[in-house]
């Protein structure tokens, strides 16, 4: 079931391990991003490139950014300055490219953000009858396979209200999926939940990442799941990027701000610099 | 003083922004009727809701609107002996201004309000966000059929709710004044020409646009999770309220200057 489902889809490059990740050509590349909300400046000039086939974390403390970048990456928010490159289309400047560069991206929310008038199953079909409409029956069938992907096909009959925090999560991501896309933004993925659903969540980012090679942008301060599924860590501080690298590098850094926040001591710069 | 001024216009502001931000979804929406036949399920769906959520509401408004109307036009007309004539002040006043007004007012709170606390809610729990980035218009997946919802409702309850009156006012006349029926239904239908049913169903359409936009901008502008949504349902109310007599108003003169719609001095 799972291979019938991943079989359909690429476009994209498959297989790309983790090892080849790192020598892929940029997917997306952010360029001096700034943006401000009123007097606080959430992004001050942010600075980050990201590799076709790679799972990439960007960790940092909360209101950070980190979100914001997200949401940057997808044009939901415009910058007051910079640019994002999506296979070198600035998405920013062409508004008509937007819509279609969305096609291919998909975006797990933190809150999973499904439509409560509607079941499991006629979330996840949306983009597929906005966007493909194809014949009931392969409708349903594509449906369904995608929420077997994620463990989900017993409770495609459920409205959203009437699901956990996990399973919300699973069918954001089965919605997110449904039509193979070659980016997956995942803002906070595990946020919330316990830790057997969070192994499952980072279990299904790992599934995708090997299966599809799709490029995986995770926003989480969850260090767990951040060493479980990352290619590369990029921490954000003060509203750019403060070092990026492999899991290892971050484990052994002896940076004490990287520390403190990896190992969530107590004390440290980043404890100094809120008070 | 200074304060006074900067509140003053802060407020100004706002409401320009406000402004802004409907005429913007209006335009939206005007270029999304071409998907009409793609989202006819939902507005459908969306058509029945109003309507039949309404008629309850809208059939009691209606018949005490006419049943006062008449009473009261009743007694002074009494004092010259011409109560006989209730029948051409109850319908021309009810087709002409309180059918549409009356329908636009209940519209307003039980339809305006709704629209703006749904999709308040589904901004504020980021379902519109996920709309978009699945590349889907909120504009022309939530917006456009409720807006061309609200319109059908509205022209079908405003000559729902102009009979209703009539009815409400010929049981009037009837009981309180010795009005017989058959005399009550001739000065109405005397009175009545294809323009004064028009003139209502055109104000209908003005009204039912203004509302519809007014709850969608309110609810797509919502922020600040459960309170927000709370303000913009609020709002919808309040300046719905507010906008359709001024827009009857508007509507009454320019029908009036233009030479369109004189009178027929009942």
């Amino acid at each position: 079931m799972l291979d019938a489902a991943y079989n359909r889809s690429q476009t994209v490059e498959t297989d790309q391990g983790k090892a080849a990740g790192t020598e892929a050509a940029p997917i997306i590349e952010i360029d001096d991003l700034a943006k401000r909300f009123g007097s606080k400046e959430v992004l001050t000039g942010l600075r980050l490139s990201i590799r076709r086939g790679e799972t990439i974390c960007i960790i940092g403390e909360s209101g950070t950014g980190k979100s914001v970048t997200l949401k940057h990456i997808v044009g939901l928010l415009r910058p007051d300055r910079g640019t994002v490159r999506i296979g070198g289309v600035d998405i920013f400047a062409a508004d008509g490219q937007l819509q279609e560069i969305r096609k291919k991206i998909g975006f797990l929310f933190q809150g999973a953000a499904l439509l409560n008038s509607m079941t499991v199953f006629d979330n996840v079909a949306l983009p597929l009858r906005e966007h493909e409409r194809p014949p009931e029956a392969e409708l349903r069938k594509r449906v369904l396979e995608t929420l077997e992907l994620v463990d989900m096909a017993e409770a495609a009959d459920k409205m959203p209200a009437e699901l956990s925090g996990g399973m919300k999560k699973r069918a954001g991501l089965a919605r997110a999926i449904i039509r193979q896309p070659e980016i997956i933004l995942y803002d906070e993925p595990t946020a919330g939940l316990d830790p057997v659903i969070s192994s499952t969540i980072n279990d299904l980012i790992l599934n995708l990442q090997e299966k599809l090679g799709v490029t995986s942008i995770v926003v989480t301060h969850d260090m767990s799941s951040t060493f479980r599924v990352a290619d590369r860590i990029a921490m954000l501080y003060q509203g750019k990027i403060y070092k990026s690298g492999t899991p290892d590098e971050f484990r052994k850094s002896e940076d004490p701000l990287i520390r403190q926040f990896i190992y969530g001591e107590s004390e440290g710069p980043l404890r100094r610099d809120n008070h | 003083m200074t304060n006074w001024v900067m509140v003053a216009a802060g407020a100004f502001e706002s409401a320009c922004l406000t402004a802004g931000r409907a005429l913007a979804l209006m335009g939206a929406t005007t270029t999304a009727l071409g998907h009409v036949r793609r989202r006819r399920v939902e507005i459908v769906s969306q058509t029945f809701r109003a309507s039949y959520g309404s008629l309850l509401v809208t059939f009691l408004t209606a018949l005490f609107s006419g049943m006062i109307l008449a009473f009261q036009t009743g007694l002074e007309l009494l004092r010259f002996g011409q109560e006989a004539s209730i029948g051409y002040i109850v319908a021309a006043s009810m087709c002409r201004e309180m059918g549409p007004v009356m329908t636009a007012i209940a519209l307003a709170g039980l339809m305006g309000s709704s629209y703006a606390a749904e999709l308040g809610t589904m901004k504020v729990s980021e379902e519109i966000d996920a709309l978009e980035v699945m590349s889907i218009d909120p504009v022309r997946y939530l917006v456009m059929p409720r807006v061309v919802a609200l319109v059908a409702s509205s022209l079908a309850l405003t000559v729902y709710v102009d009979a209703v009156g009539i009815l409400g006012g010929a049981m009037v006349g009837a009981s309180s004044f010795n009005v017989e029926l058959s005399i009550y239904f001739r000065n109405a239908q005397d009175v009545l020409e294809m323009k004064e049913v028009w003139l209502g169903l055109i104000k209908a359409f003005f009204f039912a646009v203004s509302t519809a936009t007014i709850g969608c901008t309110m609810g797509l502008s919502a922020d600040q999770g459960a309170e927000g949504v709370g303000r913009a349902t609020q709002k919808t109310v309040v300046f719905s309220f507010v906008f359709i007599l001024m827009l009857d108003h508007l509507i009454n003169y320019l029908t009036k200057v233009t030479g369109i719609y004189v009178g027929r001095g009942v």
